[in-house]
Parts: C-alpha cells; structure tokens; sequence
C-alpha cells in the first residue's frame, strides 16, 4: 500500500479549480517533486497532503486513513504525528534560539527535549549556532533550522515549499545534499519548486498545469549527480 | 518551553505588552479609586449634610400622635406633655452615640412685646456644656446645629460665656425689623407665667419661620412658661446610613424583625435604628426622622453613587476596548507565529492558553499598578472634594482583581475567535 494516496482530488474556490481530478501515489521513502507554473495548484496540493486544508472532492488516504473526512481537530494531530513541514519563508519564531525553535515542534508534539533538538542541530551542521536568534543566522542557516524542526518528531512524511527558493546557489546545495541525507535514511520527501535543478535531483518529478497533472516521470539521472 | 515562549514574547514586544498593562493600569485605577471612593463616600457625603440641619426630631409621644394625625408640627402646649431636660443626655448613650454630631432641646411659649404684638420665644441650647453619665462632656446647640443661619448683625449668644444674671436673646430678622430692634436694645417680653428684660445680642437670618420668633436660653423660657425641667422636642443631627428594604420594614415595626434581621438592623447606623434607640434612651418620646433631610439625602447618596457606578464600568468598558483592540492587532502581527504553531500541531487550547497567560501576567502587572494608581487618585479625590483622606479597604482588593480578569478576558475574546480563526495555509503560504 502505497504511504500517500491522492484518488481523483479537485479543489474549488468558486469558478476557480485550483486542482480538477488529481490522481496520485507516493510510495515510502520516495523522493517526489512537485513542478509547475504560479497557480498551477503546488500549493494546494501541498496543503492538502499538509492536512492544512480539505479537498472539495476525492481522497486523500495517509497510511489508509482518508484524512479528507477527518475534523479539523483529528487533522492537527495528524500533522503534528506524520508530517514535517518545511517553508520557503523558513517561518522562525523571532524571539526564540535556533534550539528553542526545533523545541517547539517537540512542545506541540509530545515534551521539549533540548539535547534531541541540539543532535538535529548538529545534523543540519548547526550545532555552534544554537543559541542564536533567528535574526543572527543567514538566510541558509534559518532553512536549515525549520529542517531541524521539521525532523524533530520522525514524520512520516516531510513536505517542502520552495525550500530554496530564498536561499543563494551554495546554500541551496547544502539543503539538497541533507535531502539526500534525509532519501538516504529512507524518509518520504515531497518538494514543491519551480527550480527545475531542485526536481532534477528528485526520484520522480509531477509537473502541474491549471490544476491537473501535465507530466510524473521518473528522473533517470537520479542518483548520479 | 511554555515558560521560555512567554519571556521571548515579553522580551520582544514589551512595548506593546507595556500599552496594554498602561491600559488595564489606567481601567484599574479608575476602578480602584470610584469603588473605594463609593465605599466610603456615605459618610463623607453624611457630614457635608449634616451642615443643612438635624435629621432626627424627638417629641413626646402625646404631641407625636397630634402630628401624626393633623400633620401639624406637635405643640406642648397644646397637649400638656413633655420631654425630661434631665434625659437629653441619654441620646450620647444609645450604641450609636458617636454617630450623634449634634442636637438641643426645645421648650416654645407665645409672650408679648413693648409693641402688644404676640410673637413665639424659643427656648433652647445654644453651645450649651453638658456633662455625661459616662465621664464624657460635650457642647451642643443651635449655634452648631443651626449653621446656616445668618447672623450678620450681633453674634450667636456664647451659653458659656453670660453672666449668671445676664439674659440674652437673639431675635429673627424678620420681627426685628418689623419692632424696630435692634443689636444690644433691651427688650421686654410677657409670658403666662412672668416677664423679663431681654437683652438683644445678634439678630439672625434663617430664611424660614424662625424670622419671627425670639430665641433664648432654655432655662429662661422654663422659668417664663412655669417648665422648669422640661422640654418640648429635640433636633438631633446623626450620621446614618442610607435606607435599605431592612430598614424600610423596620421603621414601620421591628417588630416584624427575625431576630438576625433585628441584630443586622440594631447594629446599623440606619436613621431607623437611631431613632429606635433614642425612643429608648428617653422616656415616653417619638423619635422620627425628618423626612425632607432624610430623603434628599438618600437622594443625594443614590445619585452620587449612581455616578460612580457609571465611572467604574465605563473606565471598565473603555480598558476592555481598549484590550481588544491592543491584543487583536497583537494577533494579527504575530499570525506567522500562529500560522506556524497550528502547522507544527498545536491545538487551539494550547495557543489561546499561551495569548491568554501573556496577556494575564500583563494585566497583573497593569492592575497591580493600577491598584495604587487608583489610591492616590482616591486620596486626590477624597481631598479635593471632602477635604479628607480616603480609607482603603482591603475588601476592594478581590473585587478589582475579579472585576479587572473578567475585563482583561472579555476584552481578549475578539483577539482569541480570531485567533482560533486563523488558517494556517493562509497565513504561511497562501491558499
């Protein structure tokens, strides 16, 4: 059984279908990206498999269960237990450490444990900058952070809008070389960008257009760059 | 966590944590200040009306009984009975004596001038020395009593001061201008029982009936009405309480009193219970509030209080506006920061919880402040307006605590439906 269902989804705001039939699987511990133009549904996409929002139609089956007919309350804890949020505006408390960010996830999830959160530090290679304030920390050291916080609890899936979107060419590499770490270690990722060099590097690529899927193939150069 | 989440909150936005705790401060001292002022304001307003006369009137109860029934002003002379002057003392005994500022006896007699005309002379205390049964002593009288009075021409006469021989006499405006009298003229007065020289030292100005009469020492109007020992009424000026539904049943028969509701009563300053007691203290008389004085000045406290009322809750709405929209606007720039708690999991209970103890610990700092903010406006007001400091009572302390929770809380529930509102989607990357 596939991690991720997605069974004929269509999502619409009035005249407007954001997604129109979305029929989609993701397996566990693949790589997905998630392309396509402004407006053509990535970020509906996202947050429906993000439990953030509910399809109008269709099913969304996480781990079997169809989280599309779940409560809002059922869908927070969801979030909270299986999914692993990554943002491309890194969405760091401001008046909260590089630790004390990562503890917040564990907060919400179950009890803060700062030695945990330091090792997630450390893992994202930013282990001298824990006590610093998001303010101190470069653009590429935040997304770092909100991955630490993102893997803080072991989700089942970690979901990424435009993680480097913001970031400069070196950083963006360092990002990608800890999804590798991440595809690795056997973690469901899907990213949503519209950098073809950040799909490139994905197992498999889903290209959206007007809410539909245009193209899912499987990129033949994975694993070789 | 939690205890580190509130101090990074405070520490980043403590000016706007401060707008809000100034806020509350200000709502709070408000409150502070009316509900101590409100508390004790009845005695303070008491005092200030005790300057417009007596409040209690004495009377045999014979003479009661005629007013009562032809609501004329009871006359001795008309029903032969009297009050003991021996007795007068006993008012400063009852378990109200300190509320008793001030009163004097009364004996009345009608006598004729030099002119033939027939006038009334009055006979009372004018700063008379007495004595009491408990080792205490005291000066009552008109002069205190009656200080509205307007004595421009001569002086109020000093009891203590006349000569063992010397008979004064203080004559209204009205009489004296109409006889031709005048400050130190010397007058002649018949009574039934005899006639003396009178001498004038001031002649007063009351604005009422007394402009017609002559007013002198009791014992010299005794001796010319053949009274010696009695009197015919007393003015009693007391400090009360105004009138509740206990002291509206009790004044028309205690008797109707469980014995709680009696104790309650008895042991409250109520004109009621005043009077009740001095019909104790004093042989067969009616004691009976008058009821003009008692009721403007039940009047007088409502409105007062009334005002008050309305200052407390309007400072109250005005802070709980005020909340609302500090804290919502608080809501609205930190809705990243909710967008982003929802996101990772957090339930609304645990979100509004950490808003509501944030805005909590500022409304405690802002009430504590606010609390002796309220003092000093308190202690302003009390010698602003009464010339006196304003007690504090501890009991206020719960009352604003609650009063100033309750606002803080309804003045966050704008900020917190907005907050359990809040999608995260929106507010982290758009729907």
């Amino acid at each position: 059984m596939s991690l991720l269902e997605l069974r004929g989804i269509s999502k619409i705001y009035g005249d407007l279908k954001a997604l129109d039939n979305i029929n989609l699987s993701v397996e566990n511990g693949e790589w997905t990206a998630i392309m396509g133009p402004s407006g053509s549904g990535k970020s509906t996409m996202m947050n429906i498999i993000g439990c953030m929002d509910k399809p109008t139609m269709g099913e969304v089956l996480l781990d079997g269960v169809d989280i599309a007919k779940e409560s809002a309350k059922n869908l927070t804890a969801i979030r909270r237990d299986k999914i692993g949020l990554i943002f491309q505006q890194f969405h760091l408390v401001n008046y909260l450490t590089a630790v004390e960010n990562v503890m917040v996830a564990q907060y919400y999830h179950s009890l803060p444990d700062e030695k945990e959160a330091l090792e997630a530090l450390a893992r994202v290679g930013l282990a001298d900058r824990a006590k610093h304030l998001p303010s101190q920390l470069s653009g590429g050291e935040q997304q770092r952070v909100c991955i630490a916080r993102a893997l803080i609890n072991h989700p089942e899936i970690i979901l990424a809008d435009e993680p480097t979107g913001n970031l400069d060419e070196a950083n963006e590499n360092i990002v990608l070389d800890l999804f590798r770490q991440l595809h690795e270690e056997h973690t469901t990722l899907i990213v949503v960008t519209h950098d073809p060099e950040v799909a490139e590097v994905a197992q498999r690529t889903i290209t959206l257009e007007h809410g539909r899927i245009k193209s899912d193939e499987i990129n033949k150069m994975f694993g070789r760059n | 966590m939690f205890l580190r989440m509130i101090r990074g909150a405070f520490a980043r936005q403590w000016k706007k944590m401060l707008i809000i705790a100034l806020t509350i401060m200000l709502g709070t001292s408000l409150a502070t200040a009316m509900i101590n002022v409100m508390l004790d304001v009845g005695d303070k307003v008491n005092q200030e009306l005790k300057t417009y006369g007596a409040n209690i009137t004495v009377l045999p109860k014979s003479a009661s009984v005629m007013s009562d029934l032809y609501e004329v002003e009871g006359s001795s002379d008309d029903t032969g009975s009297y009050l003991l002057e021996s007795e007068i003392g006993n008012i400063k005994t009852i378990f109200w004596a300190f509320n008793i500022v001030d009163f004097a006896p009364f004996i009345d007699t009608n006598v004729t001038t030099d002119g033939g005309s027939e006038t009334r002379l009055v006979g009372t205390w004018f700063n008379h020395h007495l004595d009491l049964p408990t080792g205490e002593s005291l000066d009552a009288g008109v002069n205190s009593l009656r200080s509205w009075w307007d004595v421009d021409n001569g002086s109020w006469i000093d009891e203590q001061a006349l000569e063992e021989d010397e008979r004064a006499a203080m004559v209204g405006a009205v009489l004296a201008k109409r006889e031709g009298i005048s400050v130190g003229d010397t007058i002649h007065v018949k009574g039934a029982e005899g006639e003396t020289e009178l001498k004038v030292q001031g002649i007063f100005d009351s604005g009422g009936d007394e402009d017609e009469q002559i007013f002198a020492p009791l014992d010299l109007v005794q001796e010319l009405s053949g009274k010696d020992g009695y009197i015919s009424s007393i003015e009693v000026s007391a400090l009360t309480t105004p009138d509740n539904e206990l002291a509206e049943k009790a004044a028309k028969d205690p008797g109707s009193l469980t014995i709680a509701q009696y104790e309650l009563w008895y042991c409250t300053a109520y004109v009621s219970s005043i009077c009740y007691q001095i019909q104790e203290a004093i042989t067969d008389s009616v004691a009976a509030p008058v009821r003009q004085v008692a009721e403007s000045e039940g009047a007088i406290m409502d409105k007062t209080e009334l005002l008050m009322v309305l200052i407390t809750i309007l400072s109250l709405i005005g802070s709980a506006l005020g909340i609302t929209n500090l804290v919502t606007a608080s809501v609205m720039e930190r809705s990243n920061e909710i967008g982003l708690f929802k996101a990772v999991g957090a339930r609304d209970g645990a979100i509004s919880g950490l808003f509501l103890t944030e805005i909590l610990l500022t409304g405690l700092v802002g009430a504590v402040a606010g609390y002796f903010l309220g003092f000093g406006f308190a202690q302003i007001i009390g010698h602003t307006v009464f010339s006196s400091s304003i007690e504090m009572k501890p009991f206020v302390i719960p009352i604003v605590a609650i009063l100033m929770l309750a606002v803080t809380l309804a003045g966050s529930i704008p900020a917190i439906r907005m907050l359990l509102r809040l999608d995260p989607a929106e507010v982290l990357h758009g729907r």
